[in-house]
Order: C-alpha cells, then sequence, then structure tokens
C-alpha cells in the first residue's frame, strides 16, 4: 500500500508498504532516516521514539497505515522543530515568518532540514554533547526527541520529572547520570535563554 | 494482508461483521509486538485511530463513559478525582510513549490477566459497552473474562466504550514488579471503598487464569465494618480483621509459577497488598470522616 504523511515538515509518500510493516521500518529502510533505531521492536527501550502530531510515541509500535495523514518529528527534525517553538510557531499559532534578527543570522550552512545533517544542533542535542551523555549513541535520538518533548511541556523539571519522561527509554551504556545532567544542562540553558 | 481504514464507528461495525477475523488495532502496543515478532499475521488488520468518538469520554452523574481508545496518559491527568483507582493502574503501566498510546480498550481486547486496567476496574465497578451490526449491549466487568487471554466479545463485536463507576470514596492500587516502570505485574491488587453502598470493592491480577474478585474477602470485610459500626464511627479496622481480610485475598488466587514470580510469592504478595491498600483507602476515608465530622 501507498502512505502518505509529513515528516520533519515536509510531506512524504512511500510505496509499496507492508500492511504490517512498522513506521520505524518506513522511516529506516523506506525514506532513508536512520536517525531513529531499531533495538527491540517491542516497545521497551524507546530508542525509536518519535513525535506523531506531537506526542512522543514508539514507532516500532505504530502500524505505518496509521500515521496516514499525520505529522512525524523524528530526530533528524529535532533542530528545525525546537527552531520553530522558539520562533513561537508551529502548534502554539503564531508568526512562522522568519523574523529581522534571524534573517540577519542566517549563514549559508547548507544544512539539510530532512537529515538533518550539516545543520546547527538544537540546544537538547547540544547538552547532552556538552554534557558527555552520549557514549555509543544508539539510544540517543530516542532519548533526545523524549527530552526534548519533556522540555516543551515543562521547562523546569525536578529530577522526578526527568527519571520519569525518560523511563521508556534504556541506555546500556552510560548509567544515566550523563543523561540527567544534560537535561538538567538544557532547561538551564532554555531558562536563561542561552 | 489488508490494512482497513474505517472512518465511523458504523464503518467500523460494518467491516467487522463482513470480516470477523478482522484485528481491531487501536494503540498497537499489543498487537504490533505481535505482528513484529511474527506471532500473528491477521489477514485484515483494522485501524480504529481514525474514529475520534472513541478517543472520547464523558463524565455523567454516577458513571464515567470512557471512550475505549483514551489513552492511559489522558485518564491519568484527566480522570484521576472521577476515576483514581484506574488514574493509579494507568500511571503502572510501562512508559510514558506506550502510555500516549494505549488504552482500556485494547487492554480489555488483549483480556491478559496481567492487564493492570483490569483490577481497577473490577474493583470500582464496570460496564463494557459492545456493539455489532446486530446490536449493542452491556457486559458487567465481572462476566467479561473468560479465559486466559479471551473475553465475552462475539466475533463481530467491537469495544466502543466503558462505562466505570465514579469513584465515592479513596481507591487505591498496588503491583509488585522488579522496577518502576516497564513492568508486567508479577501481581496486582486493586481495591475501592464505596461509602455510598457501605461496600468494599477489590480486584486481583496475574494471580489467576483471569483477572477476579476476592468475593469472599468482600463479603467477609463488608460484614465485619458494618458489625463494627466502622462506616460512621471512623474508627480504625482491627488488625485482626485487616489480617483475615487480607488472607482471604490470598486464598482467592489461583497462581502459577513462572518466570516473572513463583505461585506462593504472589499469592503472599496479594495478602501484603490487600493489607496495605486496606489501611491505604481506610485512613484516607477516616481522615474525610473526621473532617466532615468536624466541619458539622
Ligand atoms: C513495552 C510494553 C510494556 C507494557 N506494559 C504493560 C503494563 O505495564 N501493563 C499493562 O496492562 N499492559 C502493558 N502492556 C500491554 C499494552 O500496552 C496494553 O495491553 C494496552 O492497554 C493495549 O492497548 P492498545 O490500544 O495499544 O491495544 P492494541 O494493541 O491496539 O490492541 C490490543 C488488543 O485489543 C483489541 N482491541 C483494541 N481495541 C479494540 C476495540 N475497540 N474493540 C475490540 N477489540 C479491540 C485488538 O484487536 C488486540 O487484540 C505493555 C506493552 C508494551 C509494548
Ligand atoms: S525499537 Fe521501538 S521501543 Fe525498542
Ligand atoms: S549511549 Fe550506548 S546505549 Fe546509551
Amino acid at each position: 500500500m501507498r502512505v502518505h504523511f509529513t515528516v520533519n515538515g515536509r510531506p512524504q509518500q512511500a510505496d509499496d508498504v507492508w500492511e504490517g510493516e512498522s513506521l520505524l521500518y518506513v522511516l529506516r529502510e523506506r525514506l532513508g532516516l536512520p536517525g531513529s533505531k531499531n533495538a527491540c521492536e517491542q516497545g521497551e527501550c524507546g530508542s525509536c521514539t518519535v513525535r506523531l502530531d506531537g506526542v512522543p510515541v514508539c514507532s516500532c509500535l505504530v502500524a505505518a497505515g496509521q500515521a496516514e495523514g499525520r505529522e512525524v518529528v523524528t530526530v533528524e527534525g529535532l533542530a528545525d522543530h525546537a527552531r520553530q517553538r522558539a520562533r513561537g510557531c508551529g502548534e502554539s499559532g503564531g508568526s512562522c515568518g522568519t523574523s529581522l534578527d534571524e534573517a540577519k543570522a542566517w549563514k549559508p550552512d547548507g544544512a539539510d532540514s530532512q537529515t538533518g545533517e550539516g545543520g546547527e544542533l538544537s540546544p537538547v542535542q547540544q547538552a547532552f554533547i556538552d554534557a558527555g551523555a552520549v557514549q555509543c549513541g544508539f539510544c540517543t535520538p530516542g532519548l533526545l526527541v523524549a527530552a526534548d518533548e519533556t522540555l516543551e511541556r515543562n521547562p523546569n523539571p525536578s529530577d522526578a520529572d526527568i527519571r520519569e519522561a525518560l523511563s521508556g527509554n534504556l541506555c546500556r551504556c552510560t548509567g544515566y547520570e550523563k543523561i540527567m545532567d544534560a537535561v538538567r544542562l538544557a532547561a538551564a540553558r532554555q531558562s536563561e535563554g542561552v | 494482508m489488508d490494512f482497513l481504514r474505517p472512518a465511523s464507528w458504523e464503518e467500523a461495525l460494518a467491516v467487522k461483521a463482513e470480516h470477523p477475523t478482522a484485528v481491531p488495532i487501536a494503540g498497537g502496543t499489543d498487537v504490533m509486538v505481535e505482528i513484529n515478532f511474527d506471532h500473528r499475521r491477521p489477514e485484515y488488520l483494522m485501524d480504529l485511530t481514525r474514529i475520534g468518538d472513541l478517543y472520547e469520554w464523558e463524565v455523567g452523574d454516577d458513571t464515567v463513559r470512557l471512550g475505549a481508545s483514551v489513552p492511559y496518559a489522558q485518564i491519568m491527568e484527566h480522570l484521576r478525582p472521577e476515576l483514581p483507582g484506574l488514574a493509579l493502574a494507568s500511571h503502572t503501566v510501562a512508559s510514558p510513549q506506550i502510555r500516549n498510546r494505549g488504552g482500556v480498550g485494547g487492554n480489555l481486547g488483549t483480556a491478559s490477566p496481567a492487564g493492570d486496567a483490569h483490577p481497577a476496574l473490577l474493583a470500582a465497578g464496570a460496564e463494557v459497552e459492545v456493539e455489532s451490526v446486530r446490536g449493542s449491549r452491556r457486559i458487567p466487568i465481572d462476566g467479561f473474562y473468560t479465559g486466559v487471554k479471551r473475553n465475552a466479545l462475539a466475533p463481530d463485536e467491537l469495544i466502543r466504550a466503558v462505562h466505570v463507576k465514579k469513584a465515592d470514596g479513596p481507591q487505591q492500587y498496588s503491583k509488585v514488579g522488579t522496577r518502576n516502570a516497564m513492568v508486567i505485574a508479577v501481581c496486582a491488587f486493586g481495591l475501592a471503598l464505596h461509602p455510598e453502598t457501605r461496600t468494599v470493592r477489590t480486584g486481583i491480577g496475574s494471580a489467576a487464569p483471569t483477572p477476579i474478585r476476592a468475593k469472599a474477602a468482600e463479603d467477609f470485610l463488608n460484614a465485619a465494618l458494618e458489625e463494627g459500626g466502622f462506616w460512621d464511627n471512623g474508627k480504625i479496622v482491627t488488625p485482626s480483621v485487616a489480617k483475615q481480610f487480607a488472607d482471604l485475598c490470598a486464598a482467592a488466587c489461583n497462581p502459577i509459577d513462572d518466570v516473572r514470580g513463583t505461585a506462593s510469592y504472589r499469592r503472599h504478595a496479594v495478602g501484603v497488598m490487600a493489607r496495605r491498600t486496606l489501611t491505604w483507602t481506610w485512613e484516607s476515608y477516616r481522615g474525610a470522616h473526621r473532617t466532615t465530622e468536624g466541619a458539622a
């Protein structure tokens, strides 16, 4: 079957999709977006976490056909998503035009809004690097999507809030402490407006 | 495989009547695991996520009509005052990602003895509204679970909503597992005090082939509370009464040994949870009782 949906702000179409296929498979194997990881295919690890109409879900447990007409944000689109949020557009409405400051700050960085490569990182991504929260990196994309959504909903989360929000994401390398540091760092920078 | 996308409830019923083997998929948190691991290859997969009606709830005078697909995350956020037991149980399900998708309709569809909604529904009192092209009926929750992962649905029927009694007193939910997130219950216990009818109801998960109530324990406790005038005097439940209640709850179990725990551990744990949830709910009832007495 054919499935249409929006990925990271762009309309996409996937052909020859098997009816029992997961959204994760379509993203990785049909749309060439390997950021979302496949580690368990049973909802246990969270490494496939994406936003589906804004809501964090395990893309391995969404049937591809269920994504028809919906909006998906993957880790590849996280920086764009964060930028748009900072500009106050997107779900909360508001004007999405480019501001004068932004226009002045524009650099030809060759970013690809589809793959996210070559572009600037979102604050959460930068915080993960700065805090040393990435080791093998396999869990990272899912954690980034989950952490970014947490900070969107709750700009000043307590440690308990962070633990709860990330309880669906497993990491076998870091022992989680640096991940906690990274989310705290992103929250602190966000509240300072850095 | 065919992927069917009914746009309305009526269309879904028609599809299910035409293809009784069609597997409904709501949050997909049970169905997709089975498909990913090739445990299930349905001929038809019927997506229910286009049917907005299934995502709505209505708070009535005595009950909440909870659409079959309302995700656990919404129950926790919006229905805590009306359905405290179910909200607590919802919070113990898996992880935020799973709670954003999975809901009570899917839990009832799977009818696993370990499903977390079941003890809460049994304790609160509920009816499952099911429908087919032949008509609609309400199945009392006590009669809904018919065997291990079996329920009372006919092949052409779908779950439309669950009518859950609004809490008229404190409710609790307790679950044993190896950690706080992402655990299927080793066993679980739900308890609801119903001061209006002066009754206590229970629900036990993962300790018998189906979710069950501990009816003998309820009868014993109802009689003991009535005899001692506890509902009126708001006294502490005597330890011997609590112990007898806990023993009867443990005796209601018919558990098995499996990777998650032994039968004897489960029976023991159910007794402990029964005593604890009784203490917690009764303390909170006494607290409310004292406040109303004081105000009067
Ligand atoms: C990682 C992980 C952890 C989990 N942890 C828990 C846990 O802690 N506690 C727990 O209780 N469960 C747990 N589950 C199981 C699952 O999340 C729940 O059973 C959930 O309630 C299923 O809801 P769903 O909407 O995703 O169901 P689906 O997977 O969409 O459907 C489940 C079943 O119900 C049927 N069905 C769905 N809707 C209807 C309807 N309206 N009418 C008729 N039949 C219907 C489907 O055909 C299917 O047989 C877990 C699952 C995963 C993947
Ligand atoms: S791959 Fe989806 S949760 Fe692990
Ligand atoms: S960094 Fe390796 S799994 Fe988390």
